[in-house]
């Protein structure tokens, strides 16, 4: 499993109701299914990912995310999880409102835009990084709002939501100490967890 | 020369009959006479354990003949060959596959146009409503005369999926999966006006004798086949219609004329309401539509569809198509967040396809690939 989704499953409490965001092949939900007796459902939009996930033996819908969570109910679910999507849909804070919304808590994984190499290819390079975390061009990402740790955390107060936890790991999901002193400087991904205040 | 069938093909099949000693109770309040038939196909072999059977639920104008031939000289095979066969997405080398014509149809189960014991006469008009509940009781016979305990799985397409979802709300044991495919949880009102047109057509041709044609040896072939036009235009997509037919003229120019056909889209919707009325009896489809209009089974809890849906058990899987305005996505949707809210294992997909409603009985990668891989996963 990959080592985001390995963190993330020992967030998730046995039993539970978990909804995953852009859900892939499958994976976490698949683990989850088997080994913590959760039932989740997967929103996922590209075919040959809902067809491993179909797979793998797992609820998967087809939806966008762009289209919102209107259709579930508010509370419905114990964890919504999204991992490394909120840079690729249109409107991340309505989205992650939403999220606040349907699930008791959430669980969000990101690319952090702050990191140093980031900063150093467009400070020398002046030109939009590319690198083997993020491959792609800046014409042809699916991601379109990529943010730091700083920016994500502005909005999470703007949303009134509260942070349970929060581990900034380099692109091997290792904590590192360089990692924990200066969590936007020096991690490439973010994994938080979250609650409504409301 | 030999004449052979292709090699995904169930081949030759043989319709059977089976009838039931017990009367069966309507939702109408009236009673089928002991003795009622019901005729169905079977492809593949049904396994010792009994668990690899798969119900297959007709739609509208359907029938038993879901897969393979009936002679060598059949110029088409079943309505869902595309899907039923060795290798095909409902693989008849894994599956024991039960396809059966409906109560109240015109292909050899009792129907209007069978005779009613009790008078010697043919039923016509007097054949009583039939629902798609009544439907699966008779079905849930069929399975016990055959020694299905439990099907594997339950599918159909348009009204053959909501026989499928009845079963898993009537019958929550008997089914591991129910598979609905371009289906809704009742039809909207705009569905109702399009299936009241059809059967108005169809009670206002002269030749309809208030559904008692067969006694004065005449067929409302005229209006059958308006509302099949009808039907047919809901089936397709504008799309669909234009690319097929665009606005080409039958022959070069314009007559400015009323009565005879100018555009090859009327020529041949014209060609399928003929065929359709040549085939199939019309207090059958007075019957099939008005259980459509029927189809509710939300309204047993004030249309509460999620507390309907809270004692199923089986497994769902939804699939639409995008272009389906007759069933559209948001339709299958409705039942799929249903079932979310009701914390049932459910899966959904939304096919792109160009072909409207029709599109169920196509063949179309992306629906035969997400259909297989559904069906691999079922445990047998």
């Amino acid at each position: 499993m990959r080592a985001d989704l390995e963190i993330i499953q020992e967030w998730i409490p046995k039993n539970s109701r978990v909804l995953d965001l852009g859900c892939g092949h499958g994976d976490l939900l698949a683990y989850l299914q088997k080994n913590k007796a959760v039932k989740g459902y997967g929103l996922e939009i590209d075919p040959d990912n809902i067809n491993h996930c179909l797979q793998q033996g797992i609820n998967v819908i087809q939806q966008n995310l762009n289209q919102g969570l209107a259709n579930f109910a508010t509370q419905s679910f114990d964890v919504v999880v999204m991992t490394q999507a909120i840079q690729a849909v249109h409107y991340p804070d309505k989205l992650l409102q939403e999220m606040l919304r349907v699930g008791k808590t959430c669980i969000i994984t990101f690319p952090n835009f702050g990191h140093w190499r980031c900063r150093l290819y467009l400070s020398i390079k002046g030109r939009m990084p590319v690198s083997k975390f993020m491959p792609y061009t800046w014409y042809n990402t699916p991601n379109i709002h990529f943010c730091t740790f700083k920016d994500f955390e502005a909005l999470t107060k703007q949303l009134d939501a509260k942070v349970l936890q929060r581990l900034a790991v380099d692109s091997q999901h290792h904590n590192s100490s360089l990692a924990r002193l200066w969590p936007n400087l020096m991690s490439e991904i973010g994994i938080y967890q979250l609650t409504s205040n409301h | 020369m030999t004449i052979s069938f292709p090699k995904d093909s169930v081949g030759l099949v043989i319709p059977q009959t089976m009838a039931f000693n017990e009367p069966l109770m309507l939702v109408c309040g009236k009673e089928l006479a002991a003795g009622y038939q019901i005729t169905y196909e079977t492809y593949g072999i049904l396994n010792p354990e009994c668990n690899n059977a798969i119900l297959i639920c007709h739609a509208l104008s359907g029938n038993h003949h879901a897969a393979g031939y009936h002679s060598y000289e059949d110029r088409k095979p079943g309505w869902w060959d595309n899907y039923i066969g060795p290798n095909k997405p409902i693989d008849t080398n894994r599956f024991f596959v039960v396809s059966l014509n409906n109560l109240g149809g015109c292909n050899g189960s009792t129907g209007p146009t069978s005779i009613n014991p009790k008078t010697g006469k043919v039923y016509g008009a007097s054949f009583p409503i039939v629902t798609v509940e009544d439907w699966v009781h008779s079905q849930a016979r069929l399975a016990d005369s055959l020694g299905i305990k439990q099907w594997a799985a339950v599918i159909g397409g348009s009204l053959g999926g909501m026989q499928a979802i009845q079963w898993a709300i009537t019958y929550p044991d008997r089914l591991r999966h129910c598979i609905a495919i371009a289906s809704a949880p009742k039809l909207s009102a705009q569905n109702i006006a399009f299936n009241e047109v059809a059967r108005q057509a169809i009670v206002s041709d002269p030749d309809f004798f208030d559904g008692n044609f067969t006694e004065h040896n005449t067929v409302p072939k005229h209006g059958l086949g308006l509302a099949r036009m009808v039907g047919h235009i809901t089936y397709l997509s504008d799309d669909a219609m234009g690319q097929k037919f665009g606005r080409d003229l039958k022959n070069e120019k314009l007559n400015y004329d009323i009565y005879n056909v100018e555009f090859q889209v009327e020529s041949y919707l014209r060609y399928q309401g003929e065929e359709f009325s040549g085939r199939f009896d019309a207090n059958t489809y007075l019957l099939m539509t008005k259980a459509l209009d029927y189809f509710d089974p939300a309204s047993k809890h004030q249309g509460d569809l999620a507390k309907t849906l809270s004692e199923v058990t089986a497994n769902f899987y939804l699939i639409s198509f995008t272009t389906d305005w007759r069933f559209s996505p948001a339709r299958s949707k409705e039942i799929v967040d249903a079932l979310i809210a009701a914390d049932k294992n459910v899966s959904y997909i939304e096919v792109d396809a160009p072909q409207g409603h029709d599109a169920f009985l196509i063949k179309i990668p992306r629906y035969q690939e997400a259909l297989t891989t559904y069906l691999q996963r079922i445990a047998i």
